[in-house]
């Protein structure tokens, strides 16, 4: 791994017919075309092209709106989908939890108050916010684009201007289709090499939160680049753009090539005919420039990186499977070694315990992050002809209705639920428990989520952060494995 | 928001770092669909632990939290801060905040006050070596001090954020000031841009 201040862009043609322009990043191209008002001391008035809505941090923001009297600027450009809150199960019935229901019932109010499409559970296009937005088309290059839920940074997968907000910059997008924001630095994550068979996107971007840590992003727009990137499919690059939070950094970025395209092509809200020809030729002036310079930059080798899996409480305490859970006293900065020591204490690990003897309770593939269809695939390869270990918990959420019934159509449920996992309706589900998908007390998880925060799977829950072919393998052999480790 | 001009009180002392917004306020607790009484959820996993720095009466009634760096990192729930307030915190000291949740907090007049590292350590140290510290953070001068413990530093405030916690602005009002530039950005967007129709 090199890291660097300052480095220039080595690849790339320049946008097209902008001439004499300085050189720019994929980030400063999409930031300076959302310009709608710039002045010395304030921050840039970006506008918005989607904004995403969910029911849990948008009810205060209309709530807002209707106290000031004032309306959604352009409700066609907005978005909402019930997703966190949604039951996996008996979705045909009421939610049985009324705080929930209520919250639900709250966001489709609001949504035919104000006039906005909105997908509520059990709708044929409902499903997480971000697996929804790219898979009808509506998450395209060159957008910016934002919602009140942190791994808004999955869209820039498209080469989108994507990032996560609060509730209070939620009513302002809805009340101006505008956002103040403050220009972010650049950060270049190269990843050269091939990777291995066994290594996913997943693994790619836990090993680059390894090594940058929780905060190596923050105040950064992270731009991934190199050829280990350009051969990831679509699902790949969400996958890394997702997390791109968890380093720390307030977007990652992708710029869009033929892989972005040829997804995009023929989904609901693409563009058609002649415009699709005018979108495409936009969008390849997107990449960044030969010469640009990023604020930061780091560079590593894909053929190095091996499957990884999480031993603590922030996605950076992070190992690959081959290794061991560390010594708190291994680590020299004294807020990581207390760190440490507090993560071992809560996951109730010991130092030096091999990750491939460490047995987990559930297996949970679903979240933002790894419910996509390729992610089921890739767990269904593993899981053919074999069974998760006995007495062991495995559910399988898809990411939405489509998915569902795409991986349906492969037959994909079929082999999940003769292998011993539950097949689910989609939804956040047990990334963040806020429906009754939880783990219990000292529960230990293989999750192909997003975050291994103390409780995040249900209060005193214990979290580990993997890919889907990982949690495949973990759920068969009842401990962290690969597929190679199966009989 | 309210104006926010000089925050003075004592502290609690939270020596964690990566303290992320689930612990702030557990996802139960965002089922809510109300802005206010999410003062009991704030780190209700951790107040369960009888030893947890908030449950320390000598602590009681403090209005500054300091806390490890990274402070904030995670889901971008505005609900940690409303939970901050609604405690009764004006303000955190951490040597560096994440995003989003600074973002937050400047929205709600919540003051985030990055010091440098060393000066973030000495506050902590100060603290829980006298709880009775009183700290005082001027919003105008972009400084915090412990006089009785000698320290004092700096922290960064750019003039817009500034001048929206001094004056309690509203975003969305200063924003409005633009429509007619918004209304002119609107006129020549990309034809191909996707739109839903309700």
């Amino acid at each position: 791994m090199v890291e660097s201040r300052k480095t220039t862009s080595p690849s790339a043609g320049p946008e097209s017919g902008v001439g004499a322009h300085r050189p720019r990043t994929l980030s400063d191209k999409v930031w300076e075309r959302h310009l709608v008002h710039q002045a010395d001391g304030e921050p840039d008035l970006l506008f918005i092209d989607l904004h995403l809505v969910h029911e849990v941090t948008s009810p205060q923001a209309f709530d807002g709106l209707r106290l000031a009297g004032r309306t959604v600027r352009h409700p066609e450009l907005t978005v909402a989908t019930a997703d966190h809150n949604v039951p996996t199960t008996d979705i045909d019935k009421p939610v049985a939890d009324p705080v929930s229901a209520r919250q639900l019932e709250v966001l489709s109010a609001n949504c035919a108050e104000f006039g906005i499409t909105c997908y509520p559970m059990g709708h044929a296009n409902q499903g997480i916010v971000h697996i929804i937005g790219p898979e009808l088309g509506l998450t395209q290059p060159g957008m910016t684009i934002v919602c009140g839920d942190s791994h808004t940074s999955t869209h820039g997968a498209f080469g989108a201007l994507a990032f996560g907000i609060g509730t209070s910059e939620v009513e302002h997008v809805l009340a101006t289709q505008t956002l103040p924001q403050m220009r972010l630095e650049t950060m270049a994550v190269e990843v050269e090499g091939d990777p291995p068979a066994d290594v996913t996107a997943k693994d790619i971007v836990l090993a680059i939160i390894g090594i940058i840590g929780t905060s190596g992003g923050m105040g950064h727009v992270i731009e991934y680049r190199g050829p280990a990137i350009r051969a990831l499919s679509m699902e790949g690059r969400m996958t890394m753009c997702n997390m791109s939070i968890e380093a720390g950094a307030r977007a990652g970025m992708i710029a869009p090539d033929d892989t972005t395209f040829s997804y995009l092509e023929g989904r609901p809200h693409a563009p058609k005919g002649k415009l699709w020809e005018r979108a495409l030729d936009d969008w390849r002036t997107l990449a960044t420039d030969d010469g640009a310079v990023f604020d930061k930059s780091v560079t590593l080798d894909a053929s190095a990186i091996s499957p990884h899996v999480t031993w603590g409480t922030n996605p950076a305490q992070v190992v690959p499977i081959d290794g061991h859970v560390p010594d708190p006293s291994s680590f020299a900065d004294p807020a990581e070694r207390e760190a440490a020591a507090r993560a071992l204490q809560y996951m109730g690990l010991t130092a030096g315990t091999a990750l491939r003897d460490v047995a987990v309770d559930t297996v949970f593939i679903g979240s933002c992050t790894n419910s996509r269809i390729e992610d089921l695939r890739a767990a269904a390869a593993v899981l053919d002809g074999r069974h998760v270990r006995t007495g062991l918990r495995a559910l399988v959420v898809p990411g939405s209705h489509p998915v569902k019934a795409q991986a349906e159509a492969e037959g994909l449920d079929k082999v999940f639920v003769a292998a011993g996992f539950e097949w689910r309706e989609p939804g956040c589900s047990m990334c963040l428990a806020m429906n009754p998908d939880k783990l219990a007390v000292g529960e230990r998880c293989a999750s192909t989520s997003n975050r291994n925060f103390e409780g995040r799977q249900g209060r005193g829950g214990r979290t580990h952060l993997v890919s889907p072919a990982v949690a495949a393998a973990t759920a068969v052999a009842g401990h962290f494995a690969t597929s190679a480790d199966l009989p | 928001m309210k104006p926010v001009t000089v925050v003075t009180g004592r502290a609690v002392p939270l020596d964690r770092s990566d303290v992320d917004t689930d612990q702030i306020i557990p996802s139960d607790w965002l089922k809510r669909v109300e802005r206010t009484g999410f003062g009991a959820g704030l780190f209700s996993e951790w107040r369960d632990d009888r030893a947890f720095v908030l449950n320390q009466p000598e602590f009681a009634g403090a209005s500054i939290l300091v806390a490890g760096p990274n402070f904030g990192t995670g889901s971008s729930r505005e609900h940690a801060v409303w939970a901050l307030l609604d405690y009764g915190f004006e303000a955190v000291v951490s040597p560096r905040f994440a995003d989003i949740f600074r973002n937050n907090c400047t929205k709600q007049g919540l003051l985030p006050v990055e010091v440098e590292p060393a000066l973030g350590r000495s506050l902590l140290d100060a603290v829980v070596a006298d709880p009775s510290l009183e700290l005082t953070i001027d919003v105008a001068r972009g400084t915090v001090e412990a006089p009785a413990a000698g320290l004092g530093g700096s922290f960064p405030l750019d003039e817009f954020t500034r001048e929206r916690f001094l004056n309690g602005w509203d975003d969305i009002g200063l924003t409005l000031r633009y429509g007619d530039a918004i209304t002119a950005y609107e006129r020549d967007r990309r034809p191909w841009m996707p739109t839903v129709t309700a």
